[in-house]
């Protein structure tokens, strides 16, 4: 399968002469890497924007008090929330890592079981998402308007809740992607495709783009919600 | 298959990772929530929270995302550009700082 050289051509045994895999990767997962440089290149095209939009300004909003929501308490709970949501893509991370090492001893039902456990981690994060963003234009807050103040008490920043929606959107529809991706894949283990095919390396390739997302988020938590 | 380690995938060493990475969250929650800024500026915070959020991307590359266990020119070729981009970063909020002054 993919994840063997395949020795048509004559290999003279060096390492990028050929009949070889160069980066000790198969081409999928090769690409999967690639792919995820070049993501990684888009959030950080957005985040640099932040950067400089950020700190260029002469005051912005204070995130202590924009994100003090917590689904059915009334009250201030700075970053109590999105501590949840952070705590809730870690744990889907690590049902897909465990997923992952399932699919290495090739035990199916495993595999099946901890994907599931991974697409409700991120069916979870998606709900956390889409309430914060409903409590958030309920307050008046969405592309083009701020109803927060600056913490010198100046107007709110436009460019604030513009960033924060782009940012945090692009990231939510990487995770509704990703949970699109594994419930297909999910299926296609529970119809025995990898045991057919003899490697569960799609597990792997998906696992990639899984954590990638986490990795994002942890770039959004510390620059929105930390910083 | 090619570049695989059976040591490097043990379930105790997800679940250590795990717990690394909850103890850095639980680290910068203190930091943010109960250390007043009169005992730490917010500069030095932000410094401190970039250091942990670096911390936490090394976790979940090496480990999660087991870029650690490959072969050393795969691991330069994701590493390399990423760097680049990070100088980058650091270039525009130098240069914001900069357009901070021009206002």
């Amino acid at each position: 399968m993919s994840s063997h050289a395949s020795p048509t051509l004559p290999t003279s045994g060096k390492l990028w002469d050929g009949g070889n895999e160069p980066f000790g990767a198969s081409y999928g997962k090769l690409m999967m890497w690639f792919f995820l440089l070049s993501d990684a290149f888009t959030f950080s095209a957005l985040l640099l924007a932040y950067a400089a939009l950020r700190f260029s300004s002469l005051s912005w909003p204070v995130p202590d008090d924009v994100f003090a929501g917590v689904p059915f308490i009334h009250g201030h709970f700075p970053l109590v929330f999105v501590g949840i949501m952070t705590f809730i893509l870690i744990m889907s991370s690590v049902t897909m890592v465990l997923a992952v090492e399932a699919g290495h001893r090739g035990a199916r039902n495993e595999v099946v079981k901890w994907m599931i456990w991974t697409i409700l981690g991120g069916i979870a994060f998606l709900s956390c998402q889409a309430w914060e963003w409903s409590h958030l234009h309920h307050d008046g807050a969405w592309w083009g308007s701020n109803p927060f103040a600056n913490a010198d008490g100046t107007p709110g920043q436009v460019n604030f809740t513009n960033l924060f929606f782009t940012i945090t959107g692009f990231h939510g529809f990487h995770v509704f992607s990703g949970v699109v991706i594994n419930i297909i894949v999910t299926i296609m283990t529970a119809l025995g495709v990898f045991d057919r095919r003899g490697t569960y390396e799609t597990i792997e390739k998906i696992g990639l783009y899984w954590h990638f997302v986490d990795l994002v988020w942890v770039f959004v938590f510390t620059f929105f919600y930390l910083i | 298959m090619s570049g695989e380690h059976s040591n490097s995938f043990d379930i105790k060493g997800i679940w250590m990772v795990f717990w690394v990475l909850f103890a850095i969250t639980a680290v910068e929650f203190i930091i943010a929530l109960a250390i007043p800024e009169a005992f730490m500026a917010k500069p030095i915070k932000n410094v401190i929270y970039i250091a942990l959020t670096l911390l936490k991307a090394f976790y979940i590359v090496a480990y999660f995302m087991h870029l650690k266990f490959e072969r050393i020119n795969l691991i330069y070729s994701i590493l390399l550009p990423t760097i680049f981009v990070m100088g980058v970063i650091a270039a525009l909020m130098y240069e914001s700082d900069y357009w901070f002054t021009l206002r």
